[in-house]
C-alpha cells in the first residue's frame, strides 16, 4: 500500500482547502522558478525518465508526447498546451477530484508542462457539467494571476505563459484530442483526420499538445522528488502513482491514488471494503472506464492494475476507472446501457460509428430480453469488428470493445436469455 | 516523386499526392463518397479505405493519407473487402429503399457502389431512421432521409461559394444537414450541391420527376446566360430541354456552373415566337413566312438597313446578318443595346485577358464598376480562391456584398487617377496584378481610364497580363469580332434612320428611338424586341442550333444543337438567306457549312476552338476621368435575358431570393 508520504495528491478527499495559501502549505509552487531554470530539455528528460504514461487511458509516453513539439518556432507560429479536463468516461472522477481540491497542482503543472514544450499558453478544457470544478478553477487561476505565478514572467522566472479555463458543452466526443480543438476554435466537436497530428498542425493550426488533467498535475512533484522516486513504484513499463476510481458494488467506492501494478484483490480490500457480499459475490469488472472490455471475476482478481498487466486479460487501464459488478448485476443490460452511451455520444462524423454504434445498441437492446435469433449475437460481433479500427477516432472502437468484452465471456448468458424467451426453437426450425 | 506499391504495380506518383491519388494513377477504381477532388478532404464516409504497409493493421482512408517513398498499398485484399462491404452496409442500413421514387436512380453513386462493392443483402431488422425534409429554396429539392452525411455540400457552400449556408446540426445518428433556419439556399451557385450529393438527399425541385437519364439526349452545348461561355451539356428528350448540367472544363467553368445557366432551359419552351406575326393597324397579327418578306421588301430599304446583335447570340447568325447587310450595302451593325460606345480598335483592350483560371493567380486585384456576383458568378468563384491564396481585392462601385474579404473605395470613378496608399502598396508588392472593368465602368468610359493604370500599375508582364474586362453577354466577345460595333454606338444606328431594323434577339434596345423604321424581330421570345416589332420573325435559341461562342476571355467555343425549334420557328440564318432573296441579293451560302466557311475565312479565329490572339493592348491615351457609377447594369440576377425572364423557375427565385423580404414585408 502507498505510504502517505508517498502521495503526490495529498489533498484529494478535501480536508484542507484548495486555495493558493493553503496549497502553497502542502508545497505546490514551492520554488517553481528553479523546476523552470533547469531548462526545457531537462524537464523533458526528467519526464521521460520517470517512466509516466499519460493519465487519460491511452497510456503515451507523456515525455515523448512533449518532445514531439517544434524546439522554436520557424514560421511565428505559437505552441500551445491543451488539457484535456473533459472527463466524461462513465466510470472516471479523478480529474474532478483533482480540479475540487487541488487545483494549484494542475495550474503548476500547466506551467512547468507548458514551459518545457516551449508552448505560450495553456487551455483548460473543462467538462461542462463540472460546474463547481469549473467556478473552483477559474478562481484558482485568478489567484495565481494575482500572486505573478501565471502571465508575464511567470513565477519569477521571465517566462511569459498565459492559462485560459474553456468549459465545454456536454459532449463526450469533445475529450477526444482533434474534436476537443475543434471544440475550442469554436466548431462543431468533431475529430479531425490525423496525420496531421497535432503537436504538427493543432489548435488555430499551431502546435499543440494535448494532455490529461493527472498526466499534467503529477508533473511539479516528479520534478520535484525526481524521475527515480516516481519510477520506484510499479512494474516495468507501468511506472508510477495513479488515482484508481473505484465505483460499484463494493463496500467503500472510492477515489484513491495507488502504485501502479497494485493487484486488483488488494485494491478493493484495502480501499474499498472489499466486494459487496464477498469475493464470489463478483460477477465482473470493467477495470478501466466504459471503453474497455469487461473481464471477469476469476481472471481480474490478481491481475496487477496497470496498462500491460489488464492488456494480458483482454482489457486495458484505461483512465483507471475500476467498474465493479456483483452478481445481482444484469451484465446485458449494463453492457447495452453503455452502447446507448456510444450511441448517444458518437459525433455523427464517420461512417461506421454513426450507423453501428446505433445499430450494436438495438441489438443489445433486444438481447437484454433474449428477443433475438442465437445467430445475431455473431452478427453483432462481426457489427462490432466492421467499426473497431474503420473510424476516425477511437470512439468506434470504444463502442465495440465493451459489446466485444460480453460476448467473450457472457455468451452463454445471452444464449440462455434467447432460450427463455422461446426464440432458441424459432430458430432451430 | 516517391515510389509505391500498389496491388504488386509500382508506380511514382507526384509529390503530395494521397494514396487515393495513387491508386487511381495505377489504375484502380477507388469507391468514395465524401472525397471530391475540388472541395477539402473530410475522410469521413470511409468508403476508400485501402490496406497501407507500413502502418497500423486496419484499413486506412485512402482519400486522406499522403502516399510515401516505399509504400505497399493494397486494393484487393480480403481486409480492403471486408471494410467496403461493411461501410456500406451501415451507409445502407439507414438508406430508405425508394430508388423507384428517386430522381438520382440511374446516376447514384450509391446505387452504383452497392452493386458494385455491397454485400447481396441487409442484415439489419430494426426500423430506419426517418428524418424531417429541409426546406432550400426554389431550386433544391431535400429527401433528407436519403443523406449518407458525406458533407460535400456543406464544404461547397463554405469553401467554393463563401457562404455558410449549409451545416449540420446535431450528433450521432440523429446529424441532420440542413440550412441556418431553414433559410433559403441564396448564392447564385448553390444548385452545383445537387450534383455534388451522391444520394438522392439533394435533387432538383424544378426536375423532379421529370426523367431518368437514361431517356435523355445529351447534348454538348454552351451556356449563354453569361458572358463565360460555361460548358454545359443540355439533356433532352423529344423537343424539350429537360435540364442543363455543367461539363468539366477546368479553364472555364471547373464543373460548376450559376443556377441561372442552369435553370433558365424551362423558359425554352415558354412565351416562345412559333408563329410569324405581322403588325396590321397597331396590332400584331398571325401571318405566313411569305406575307412577312414581302412586308419587309416592300419597304426597299437599299443600303438603309441596320441589324442590331441581342446577348445571346450565336457568331453564325451574326456573320449571316452580316453578310445580308454588306449584300445591301450596309454596315450599320451595333451589338452594345445599350447606347455604350467604348473604343473597339484593339479587341485586346476589351478582352479578359488574364484568362478566367489565370485571374486565381492574380494576387492583387482592381475591380472596377463590376458587381461580379451576378455579372459572372464564376468568375467570383475565382476571386475567391484567388483571395484564399493571399491576393487583396480593391472595389470601385457601389457596395455589393462579396464572398470574400475585399475594400470598397467609394463610387466615385476620379479615384483611378488618385489610386489610395493601400491599393498602390497592394499593387507595388503583387507578382500577377490585375484590374477588371465591367460594364458599369465602360457605360462611364472608363475603359481609356483603365487603360493607363496598365503602366502604372505594371499590370503587363512576362507572361502575364492583368487587364481585364468583364463583359455579361455571350454574344459581345463573338459581336465585336464580327464588326458589330459602331464608332458612336447605338446612337450611330439611330441617326443613320434606317428604314429596315433587323433586330436579332435584341431585347434591351430602346425602341422608340427607330419609331420611323421597320423593325424586324428574329429572335426566339415573346420579349421585349417583339412587343416593338412590326415584323416578328421566329428563330431559334441558343439550344436549337449549331454555334460558335466567344466568352469574354477570348475562347472560341462550339454548342451543338439540341432541340428542334418549335412550331414555324426556323434557325435564324436559314431567315436571313431567305431575307436576303426576298431583297433580291446574294450572300454568297446555301448552307450552314458554306455559311460557317465563309465565316471563317473573314475572321480565321473563329475557325479554331480555344483562345483567339487579340494582339498586344494598345497605349493609352491621357484622359481626365470622373463621374461616379450609382448602379450596375444588372438589377435582378435570374431575369437578365429573354429565356430567363420567361422561365417560371427564375421568376420564382427572383420573387423569393430576391425580393423575398420585401414580398413579406407587403403581406404585413
Amino acid at each position: 500500500m502507498l505510504a502517505d508520504k508517498d502521495r503526490i495528491f495529498t489533498n484529494l478527499y478535501g480536508f484542507q482547502s484548495w486555495h493558493l495559501d493553503a496549497a502553497r502549505a502542502r508545497g505546490d509552487w514551492d520554488n517553481t522558478k528553479d523546476i523552470l531554470a533547469k531548462g526545457q530539455d531537462a524537464i523533458i528528460d526528467e519526464i521521460k525518465a520517470s517512466g509516466l504514461r499519460g493519465r487519460g487511458g491511452a497510456g503515451f509516453p507523456t515525455g515523448m508526447k512533449w518532445s514531439f513539439m517544434p524546439k522554436e518556432s520557424k514560421d511565428g507560429r505559437p505552441s500551445f498546451l491543451v488539457i484535456n479536463a473533459d472527463e466524461s468516461e462513465p466510470g472516471s472522477c479523478k480529474d474532478r477530484e483533482i480540479i475540487r481540491h487541488d487545483p494549484h497542482k494542475l495550474i503548476e503543472g500547466a506551467l512547468v508542462a507548458g514551459y518545457a514544450m516551449r508552448a505560450r499558453a495553456a487551455y483548460i478544457y473543462i467538462r461542462g457539467e463540472y460546474i463547481r470544478e469549473a467556478e473552483v478553477l477559474f478562481a484558482a487561476v485568478q489567484e495565481a494571476y494575482d500572486a505573478g505565478l501565471l502571465g508575464k514572467n511567470a513565477a519569477g522566472s521571465g517566462y511569459d505563459f498565459d492559462v485560459f479555463v474553456h468549459r465545454g458543452a456536454g459532449a463526450y466526443i469533445c475529450g477526444e484530442e482533434t474534436a476537443m480543438i475543434e471544440s475550442l476554435e469554436g466548431k462543431k466537436g468533431q475529430p479531425r483526420l490525423k496525420p496531421p497530428f497535432p503537436a504538427g498542425a493543432g489548435l488555430y493550426g499551431c502546435p499543440t499538445t494535448v494532455n490529461n488533467v493527472e498526466s499534467i498535475a503529477v508533473a511539479p512533484t516528479i520534478m520535484r522528488r525526481g524521475a527515480s522516486w516516481f519510477s520506484g513504484f510499479g512494474r516495468e513499463n507501468n511506472k508510477g502513482t495513479k488515482l484508481f476510481q473505484i465505483s460499484g458494488h463494493v463496500e467503500k467506492p472510492c477515489v484513491v491514488e495507488e502504485a501502479m501494478s497494485i493487484p486488483f484483490s488488494e485494491l478493493i480490500e484495502k480501499h474499498c471494503g472489499g466486494i459487496r457480499g464477498g469475493k464470489d459475490n463478483l460477477l465482473a469488472v470493467i477495470p478501466g472506464g466504459s471503453s474497455v472490455p469487461l473481464v471477469p471475476a476469476d481472471q481480474i482478481w490478481d491481475a496487477p492494475m496497470d496498462f500491460d498487466g489488464l492488456k494480458e486479460v483482454g482489457s486495458g487501464l484505461g483512465t483507471a476507472a475500476v467498474i465493479v459488478m456483483d452478481k445481482s448485476t444484469d451484465i446485458v443490460r449494463a453492457i447495452s446501457r453503455l452502447s446507448h452511451f456510444y450511441k448517444h455520444e458518437s459525433c455523427g462524423q464517420c461512417t461506421p460509428c454513426r450507423e453501428g454504434t446505433g445499430w450494436m445498441w438495438r441489438v443489445m437492446k433486444r438481447l437484454e430480453t433474449g428477443d433475438a435469433a442465437v445467430e445475431e449475437i455473431d452478427m453483432l460481433q462481426q457489427v462490432t469488428k466492421q467499426v473497431e479500427g474503420h473510424t476516425i477516432c477511437a470512439l468506434g472502437d470504444a463502442a465495440a470493445w465493451p459489446i466485444q468484452g460480453l460476448i467473450r465471456h457472457f455468451r452463454p448468458e445471452i444464449e440462455r436469455r434467447i432460450a427463455a424467451a422461446g426464440n432458441m426453437a424459432e430458430a432451430a426450425e | 516523386m516517391p515510389k509505391v506499391t500498389v496491388d504488386g504495380q509500382e508506380i511514382e506518383v507526384p509529390d503530395g499526392a494521397t494514396v487515393l491519388q495513387a491508386c487511381e494513377l495505377a489504375g484502380k477504381e477507388i469507391p468514395r463518397f465524401c472525397y471530391h477532388e475540388r472541395l477539402s478532404i473530410a475522410g469521413n464516409c470511409r468508403m476508400c479505405l485501402v490496406e497501407v504497409k507500413p502502418g497500423p493493421p486496419k484499413p486506412q482512408a485512402s482519400c486522406a493519407l499522403p502516399a510515401t517513398e516505399g509504400q505497399e498499398i493494397r486494393t484487393d485484399s480480403e481486409m480492403v473487402k471486408k471494410a467496403r462491404e461493411g461501410v456500406m452496409e451501415f451507409l445502407l442500413i439507414n438508406h430508405p429503399l425508394d430508388c423507384p421514387i428517386c430522381d438520382q436512380g440511374g446516376e447514384c453513386d450509391l446505387q452504383d457502389q452497392s452493386v458494385a462493392y455491397g454485400r447481396g443483402g441487409s442484415r439489419y431488422h430494426e426500423n430506419k431512421r426517418a428524418v424531417t425534409e429541409k426546406y432550400m429554396g426554389p431550386l433544391i429539392k431535400t429527401v433528407m432521409t436519403r443523406c449518407i452525411h458525406c458533407t460535400r455540400c456543406v464544404r461547397f457552400s463554405e469553401e467554393i461559394a463563401g457562404v455558410d449556408e449549409i451545416g449540420a446540426l446535431y450528433r450521432g445518428e440523429s446529424m441532420q444537414i440542413t440550412t441556418y433556419l431553414e433559410h433559403a439556399a441564396k448564392h447564385e451557385m448553390s444548385a452545383n450541391v445537387i450534383d455534388l450529393c451522391p444520394v438522392g438527399a439533394l435533387t432538383s425541385r424544378p426536375y423532379a420527376f421529370e426523367a431518368r437519364p437514361w431517356e435523355l439526349k445529351k447534348t454538348l452545348s454552351i451556356d449563354v446566360s453569361d458572358a463565360i461561355g460555361a460548358n454545359i451539356r443540355l439533356d433532352s428528350r423529344g423537343r424539350e430541354v429537360l435540364r442543363a448540367l455543367p461539363r468539366i472544363n477546368d479553364d472555364v467553368n471547373e464543373e460548376w456552373i450559376s443556377d441561372k445557366a442552369r435553370y433558365q432551359v424551362d423558359g425554352l419552351t415558354r412565351r416562345r415566337l412559333d408563329k410569324v406575326w405581322i403588325r396590321k393597324n397597331g396590332k400584331l397579327q398571325a401571318a405566313s413566312w411569305e406575307e412577312a418578306f414581302k412586308k419587309v421588301a416592300a419597304v426597299k430599304p437599299g443600303n438603309s438597313i441596320a441589324a442590331i446583335a441581342g446577348d445571346l447570340l450565336d457568331c453564325e447568325t451574326m456573320y449571316a446578318a452580316k453578310a445580308l447587310l454588306k449584300a445591301m450595302g450596309s454596315d450599320l451593325l451595333e451589338g452594345r443595346q445599350t447606347g455604350m460606345d467604348y473604343d473597339v480598335s484593339s479587341l485586346a483592350a476589351v478582352n479578359f485577358n488574364s484568362t478566367l483560371a489565370g485571374i486565381e493567380t492574380a494576387d492583387a486585384i482592381l475591380i472596377v464598376g463590376s458587381h461580379v456576383r451576378w455579372e459572372a458568378p464564376l468568375v467570383n468563384v475565382r476571386l475567391r480562391k484567388a483571395v484564399k491564396r493571399g491576393a487583396k481585392v480593391f472595389i470601385v462601385g457601389p457596395e455589393w456584398e462579396t464572398t470574400f474579404p475585399a475594400t470598397f473605395l467609394g463610387n466615385d470613378l476620379s479615384v483611378l487617377s488618385q489610386l489610395p496608399p493601400e491599393v498602390l502598396d497592394a499593387f507595388a508588392e503583387a507578382q500577377s496584378p490585375a484590374v477588371i472593368l465591367g460594364g458599369a465602368a465602360l457605360a462611364k468610359g472608363a475603359l481609356s481610364a483603365g487603360l493607363s493604370l496598365v503602366e502604372r500599375l505594371g499590370l503587363v508582364k512576362e507572361n502575364w497580363n492583368g487587364f481585364n474586362v468583364l463583359h455579361f453577354s455571350a454574344s459581345r466577345m463573338g459581336g465585336l469580332m464580327l464588326g458589330y460595333a459602331q464608332k458612336g454606338g447605338m446612337a450611330d444606328i439611330v441617326g443613320a434612320t434606317p428604314k429596315v431594323v433587323l433586330a436579332l434577339g435584341a431585347d434591351e434596345v430602346d425602341y422608340t428611338q427607330f419609331a420611323d423604321s421597320l423593325k424586324v424581330y428574329i429572335g426566339h421570345h415573346g420579349d421585349k424586341g417583339a412587343h416593338a416589332a412590326d415584323v416578328i420573325l421566329p428563330a431559334a435559341s441558343y439550344a436549337e442550333k449549331d454555334g460558335t461562342y466567344v466568352n469574354t476571355e477570348g475562347r472560341v467555343q462550339f454548342a451543338e444543337k439540341a432541340v428542334f425549334a418549335p412550331g414555324d420557328a426556323r434557325e435564324d440564318w436559314t431567315i436571313l438567306r431567305a431575307l436576303a432573296d426576298a431583297f433580291g441579293v446574294s450572300v454568297g451560302f446555301d448552307s450552314f457549312t458554306q455559311l460557317q466557311s465563309a465565316m471563317i475565312a473573314e475572321v480565321p479565329a473563329l475557325g479554331q476552338e480555344g483562345l483567339a490572339n487579340y494582339g498586344v493592348l494598345p497605349k493609352a491615351k491621357a484622359t481626365k476621368l470622373s463621374g461616379t457609377i450609382d448602379a450596375y447594369p444588372i438589377r435582378d440576377f435570374y431575369l437578365t435575358n429573354p429565356v430567363a425572364r420567361a422561365s417560371t423557375v427564375m421568376q420564382k427565385c427572383s420573387a423569393e431570393l430576391l425580393h423575398g423580404s420585401e414580398l413579406a414585408e407587403a403581406a404585413e
